[in-house]
C-alpha cells in the first residue's frame, strides 16, 4: 500500500535517513521502534511530505505521491497523528472533526452555505467521535478536553480523513500506562483494510499490538519483521532491547 | 440529528444581535447632529469587519489594510468624477478593483506568515502610497481627488444633514455584515478558523491552506474596497490619507479594542475609537491619541480577547 525506495534526507551533516525501504501491505498493523533521535518522526514527516527528502520515492497505492504536497497526500488516503498534541484549541471536538470531513467530502470551499446543511458530513463527525468514546464531549472546546481525550481526538481528526494507511506518532505519548492500553484497544479495533504504522516505546504494548515491527537506529532501517523474529534478533536485542534491558 | 441542531444554534441570531441593530437606527431621532459622524463609524465599522474575516478568523496579520480601502474610494472617486455619478456603481467597482488587487497580492502574502507577514502587508501599503502620490494627475496627489459629483441615490440626494449618507452607509454595513455571518458559518469560515487555530494542523486532515486564504483575502479585500468607496460617496472627495499607514494601524487598533474573531468587535470598537476621537480631539486635538493609547494598553493587558471579549466572559460567568 505505502511503499518508499532509496529515501535519503539530511539536516546539514547529520544523517536523519539513509536509504529507507519500506513496504507497507494494506491491513498490516507495523510497529517503527528505536532509540530517541533514530529518525522515527522524521519518516513520518517524510512520508507524509512535511519534510522533503533529499533523494529517494514513495508511493500510495503504486502512485507515486514524493513531489505531492501534505494535503494533497491526505487526500489520497495518507494520514497522521503527533507526538504533541497538534489539535485546534478553540475548536470544539465536533468542529474539529467536521472540518476534516467537510474538507474530505470537498464541501470546505463553500462559503455560502451553513454547515449545519452538511448533515451527512457532521453526523459522520458525531460518529467518528461515538466511535472513540468522545460522544458525550463532542460539544467541548478541545482547549478543555481532558489529556486522554485530546490523544483520541488526534486520532479522531486523521480517521475522519478516511485513510488506507494512518501513521500514528507515540499515540499513547504522556497517557499513563492503564489509559494506553485502552487507547491501543482502540487502534486494535480499526477497520482490517486499514495499513496501521505506530510509533511507541512500551515494549509490552508494541509485542502485544504489532503484527509486523520495524527497528530503526541512527536514520537507517536495522531490521523487519514478525515481532517473534524481532525478539530473537541479536542486533536488535544489542542496539535496543538490550540497553533498554539493562536500564529497567 | 444532533450534530445538525448543534451547528444550527452556532449560528442563530441572538437576541442582544438585534437589540444592536435596532439601536444602529438611533442617530437618526436621538443624535441627528450627528448622522456625519455616525456615517464614518459605520464605515469605519465596514473596514474593521473586513479586517476582522483575515485577522480575527483566518489569523493574518495585516498592516497594510487600508491599500484595499483606498483603492476602493479612489475607483469610486474616479468614476463619479469622469464617468456615472450614481453611487451603487462606484461601490460595485470599488469592491472589484479592491478585489482584484486582494487577490494579485494573495498569492505572495499567504506565503508567509509573523513578522514577515506584517512588513509585507505594510510594504505593500507604503508602495501604494507613494504610488497614489506620485500619481497626481489622476489622483490628485496629497490635494486629494477634488470634484466628485455624487449623483443620488434611488432619488435621494446627499443632503448636508449626513441623512442619506448615513442611511446608505448603515445598509451596506448591515448587508456586509450579513455576508460576513454566512461566511463564518460555512464549510469555509470553519476551514478558516481551523487555520486560525493550528496552521500545521489543517494540511495534515487535507486542507489547502493557501487556497482558503487566498480566498479568505480576497473577500476582505473586496470587502474593504467597498467600505472606501461608501468613504467617496458620502464625503464627495479623496483624500491621500486614505491609503495612509496611520488607517491601517487605526483599523487595527480599532478591531483590537473591539475584540477579534467576533464579527461584532470592529463596530464596538470603531463606536469607541470614532466617539473617543470626536470627542478628545475637541477638547485636546493634539494630544488625543494619548487616550487611545491609554484604551488600548489597558485593553490589551487586561482584555486580551478585546472589550467584547471581556464582555461575554462576565456574561458566561454567572451561568
Amino acid at each position: 500500500m505505502l511503499s518508499t525506495r532509496n529515501l535519503n534526507k539530511s539536516f546539514g551533516s547529520l544523517v536523519v535517513a539513509q536509504d529507507i525501504a519500506l513496504e507497507l501491505p494494506k491491513g498490516v498493523r507495523y510497529a517503527l521502534i528505536g532509540p530517541n533521535g533514530a529518525g522515527k518522526t522524521t519518516l513520518i514527516n517524510l512520508l507524509t511530505g512535511m519534510v522533503r527528502p533529499d533523494s529517494g520515492e514513495i508511493s500510495l497505492g503504486g502512485e507515486d505521491i514524493t513531489a505531492l504536497a501534505p494535503h494533497a497526500r491526505v487526500r489520497r488516503g495518507l494520514a497522521r497523528t503527533f507526538q504533541v498534541n497538534t489539535l485546534f484549541p478553540r475548536l470544539s471536538a465536533l468542529e474539529s472533526v467536521a472540518v476534516a470531513v467537510l474538507e474530505r467530502e470537498g464541501h470546505a470551499h463553500n462559503w455560502w452555505r451553513n454547515v449545519a446543511r452538511f448533515s451527512a458530513a457532521t453526523d459522520e463527525a458525531q460518529a467518528i467521535l461515538a466511535a472513540l468514546k468522545l460522544g458525550g464531549v463532542a460539544h467541548r472546546a478541545t482547549r478543555e478536553l481532558a489529556y486522554g481525550q485530546q490523544r483520541l481526538l488526534e486520532i479522531a481528526l486523521a480517521l475522519a480523513t478516511r485513510p488506507r494507511v494512518l501513521l500514528l506518532d507515540e499515540p499513547a505519548a504522556g497517557v499513563p500506562k492503564d489509559e494506553s492500553a485502552e487507547l491501543f484497544a482502540v487502534i486494535a479495533g480499526l477497520s482490517s483494510d486499514l495499513t496501521v504504522l505506530f510509533i511507541e516505546h512500551d515494549m509490552n504494548v508494541v509485542f502485544r499490538f504489532a503484527s509486523r515491527i520495524i527497528v530503526m537506529v541512527g536514520g537507517r532501517i536495522l531490521v523487519e519483521g514478525t515481532p517473534d523474529e524481532i525478539g530473537r534478533d541479536a542486533r536488535v536485542r544489542e542496539v535496543y532491547l538490550g540497553r533498554h534491558a539493562r536500564a529497567a | 440529528m444532533a450534530s445538525v441542531d448543534y451547528f444550527q444554534r452556532q449560528a442563530r441570531w441572538r437576541p442582544l444581535e438585534f437589540a444592536f441593530w435596532a439601536c444602529t437606527l438611533l442617530p437618526f431621532v436621538v443624535t441627528p447632529n450627528y448622522l456625519a459622524l455616525a456615517s464614518q463609524i459605520a464605515i469605519t465599522a465596514l473596514f474593521a469587519l473586513s479586517l476582522d474575516l483575515i485577522l480575527g478568523y483566518a489569523g493574518i496579520v495585516s498592516l497594510g489594510h487600508a491599500a484595499f480601502f483606498g483603492v476602493g474610494a479612489y475607483t469610486a472617486g474616479l468614476l463619479a468624477k469622469h464617468y456615472v455619478a450614481e453611487p451603487l456603481t462606484g461601490l460595485v467597482a470599488g469592491a472589484a478593483a479592491a478585489g482584484v488587487l486582494g487577490y494579485a497580492t494573495s498569492h505572495i502574502i499567504v506565503r508567509f506568515r509573523h513578522l514577515t507577514l506584517i512588513m509585507l502587508t505594510l510594504g505593500f501599503g507604503l508602495l501604494l502610497l507613494e504610488a497614489a502620490n506620485s500619481a497626481s494627475a489622476l489622483t490628485g496627489g496629497a490635494d486629494g481627488l477634488q470634484g466628485i459629483k455624487v449623483g443620488a441615490l434611488f432619488g435621494f440626494k446627499f443632503d448636508m444633514f449626513g441623512r442619506t449618507a448615513y442611511a446608505y452607509a448603515l445598509a451596506v454595513l448591515f448587508l456586509c455584515f450579513l455576508v460576513a455571518r454566512r461566511i463564518i458559518h460555512s464549510p469555509f469560515g470553519l476551514a478558516l478558523r481551523g487555520i486560525r487555530e493550528n496552521a500545521t494542523r489543517m494540511p495534515a486532515v487535507g486542507a489547502p491552506n493557501r487556497a482558503h486564504l487566498r480566498k479568505a483575502y480576497t473577500i476582505a479585500a473586496a470587502m474593504a474596497g467597498v467600505a472606501g468607496a461608501l468613504l467617496t460617496a458620502t464625503t464627495s472627495t479623496v483624500a491621500l490619507d486614505v491609503l495612509s499607514f496611520g488607517r491601517s494601524a487605526d483599523v487595527l487598533v480599532i478591531l483590537i479594542l473591539g475584540g477579534a474573531g467576533r464579527l461584532y468587535g470592529g463596530m464596538v470598537g470603531a463606536i469607541i475609537y470614532m466617539v473617543a476621537r470626536d470627542q478628545f480631539s475637541g477638547m485636546n486635538p493634539q494630544y488625543w491619541y494619548f487616550w487611545i493609547g491609554l484604551l488600548l494598553v489597558a485593553v490589551v493587558m487586561f482584555l486580551p480577547n478585546g472589550i467584547l471579549g471581556g464582555l461575554s466572559a462576565l456574561h458566561k460567568k454567572p451561568q
